[in-house]
């Protein structure tokens, strides 16, 4: 059988792995999103530029400073999380006490600042990133071809969102954090440091959008746009798991990432609709989306 | 013991023309009063007279503030809310707190130890068996007696020596408010310090050393224990009682 409804299995198979590589980066790049929100309160809309920084530090890491890829996946994140908790020390933590529409002013304006000066350097041409060595090829699995570094990118990112979820929802510091988001005033006058906290999430936060950076190089073109193309479909996974749900942005991104994929072989015009096609729907079946409380 | 220490106070808390304001709202108009050192001090006044804000405001939590709060020979006032609760603050508040993201024995654990000397949790446990039962349940699935001697046991945990506890008899049944000023009493007779806020005259009056009443965010007057009696008629006057 090479055929489902006389659509190719090989090309059906090969969207559905496409899908989840890209579901693995809304994933992580959701996560991200929803706890910063939590506790910062900012809708942080300079992620897709901390995302497109973990790229560039990788391809730049490669090509000039002769950083290995495996390196790069170690130390991208956590360069990113270090500017990431420059940007909250600076800017961001003189207006956790303003409305939400500050925030999301003034983090879309790191972003723009930060995908100009990309551009200025680099161009809007992508740069091409090899696919490092151990990962080219793939696996014949029979009915379809499995590109190894595809393969790669979902288990990665799957391991490092289970880890972000076994952190958050099982240690000692994941309980300082949840208590943090939840009343962060008495969670203070318990005598935890919150703005230790707070900083320590969003850099948590950016360097998971820096490490799903690393991960795309090679998948992706590495561009100084690359962020901004992201970071609107990763907003409506936020709003379709709901906020606050990280189980629910894992599950929510590999979901929007097949559901994407998979129209490009049946009706590919509705591709890069569907996912607010789902939006909309979501929003007025269950606003709070599908994994978040109703408050 | 309690001799040496009835003459001779070491006062552990001392608040001095504390204003403290909710935004623009002035809220505490110079609050005066002490607390020495393992007395049991009761704030008494009517809803809205500014003790829970005398509380939060010790604590740093409310807005802007003004005046001195020496805690131990120290004065507070500039601190942050978490350096206030490491010198040994304990804060159990009017909503009891509990966070529903933590489980029971999660919200146990959660505050730092700030001082040895604290409850290990199998005292806390032998205290309260009903925590032990219910530590894997959500915080907020806990009834109302079980959340109240939650926010009480997680502070006894950190060997804070000054308790700061607003309200804690509120909307409890009968006995579990018995069992609540048991506690307290033995908290005494282990030399903790408490502040008490609270609206149920008949569960202050057997544990304060003394009392004073709040009203309009000043103390309006102070009575000691052995006072009281004769100032029963001055009290229902200010409490309405």
């Amino acid at each position: 059988m090479t055929e489902i409804f006389g659509f190719p299995i090989q090309a059906l198979m090969g969207q559905l792995v496409l899908g989840l590589v890209n579901g693995s980066f809304y994933a992580m790049l959701s996560i991200g999103l929803s706890v910063i929100f939590g506790m910062l309160n900012i809708i942080n809309f300079a992620h897709g530029a901390f995302y497109m920084i973990g790229a560039f530090l990788a391809w730049m890491g490669l090509y000039y400073w002769g950083i290995s890829y495996w390196w790069s996946l170690i130390l991208v994140p956590l360069a990113v999380a270090l500017i990431g908790i420059a940007v909250e020390r600076t800017l961001l933590q003189w207006i956790y006490k303003l409305d939400h529409l500050y925030g999301l002013l003034l983090t879309f304006g790191i972003a723009l600042v930060i995908e100009g000066m990309f551009r200025h350097w680099f161009g809007v041409a992508g740069q091409p990133f090899d696919v490092p060595e151990g990962l080219t090829g793939g696996f014949n699995l029979g009915f379809m071809f499995l590109p190894k570094y595809r393969a790669w990118v979902i288990v990665a990112s799957l391991t490092v969102c289970v880890g972000t979820w076994f952190i958050i929802e099982k240690t000692r510091l994941g309980s300082y954090l949840r208590a943090a988001t939840e009343n962060p005033k008495l969670t203070q006058a318990f005598g935890i440091n919150v703005p230790i906290m707070v900083m320590l999430i969003y850099g948590l936060g950016v360097g998971l959008a820096g490490f799903a950076g690393v991960l795309a190089a090679p998948v992706l073109q590495v561009s100084p746009l690359m962020g901004s193309n992201m970071i609107i479909v990763v907003f409506a996974v936020v709003v379709i798991g709901g906020m606050g749900s990280i189980v629910g942005s894992i599950a929510t991104g590999l979901m929007l990432g097949i559901v994407e994929a998979i129209p490009k072989v049946l009706y590919p015009e509705i591709s890069s609709t569907m996912v607010f096609i789902i939006m909309a729907i979501v929003l007025l079946l269950r606003p709070a989306g599908l994994f978040g409380k109703e408050r | 013991m309690s001799r040496r220490i009835e003459h001779t106070p070491v006062e552990y808390l001392r608040v001095t023309d504390l204003h403290a304001f909710y935004g623009e709202s002035h809220v505490l108009h110079g609050m005066d009063f002490v607390v020495n050192q393992g007395e049991c001090v009761s704030l008494l006044g009517r809803n809205g007279a500014g003790r829970t804000t005398t509380m939060r405001a010790i604590l740093g939590l409310t807005g802007r503030r003004s005046g001195s709060i020496m805690l131990d020979g120290k004065d507070v006032i500039r601190l942050p809310p978490h350096r206030i609760a490491r010198l040994g603050v304990g804060y159990c508040p009017e909503e009891r707190g509990i966070y529903s993201s933590l489980s029971c024995e999660e919200n146990l654990l959660l505050l730092p130890k700030v001082a040895s000397g604290g409850m290990s949790v199998e005292e806390i446990y032998a205290m309260f068996p009903n925590l032990k039962e219910r530590r894997h349940s959500q915080g907020t699935r806990l009834s109302g007696g079980e959340q109240q001697m939650l926010a009480m046991a997680r502070i006894l945990r950190t060997g804070a020596r000054l308790l700061l506890l607003d309200e804690i008899s509120e909307g409890l049944a009968p006995v579990i408010v018995e069992k609540l000023g048991e506690i307290i009493r033995d908290l005494k007779a282990k030399g903790y310090t408490i502040l008490l806020v609270e609206q149920n005259f008949r569960f202050a009056a057997p544990l304060a050393d003394r009392m004073y009443v709040v009203e309009h965010g000043r103390v309006a007057t102070e009575i000691e224990r052995r006072d009281l009696p004769s100032k029963m008629g001055l009290l229902r006057d200010y409490l309405g009682v």
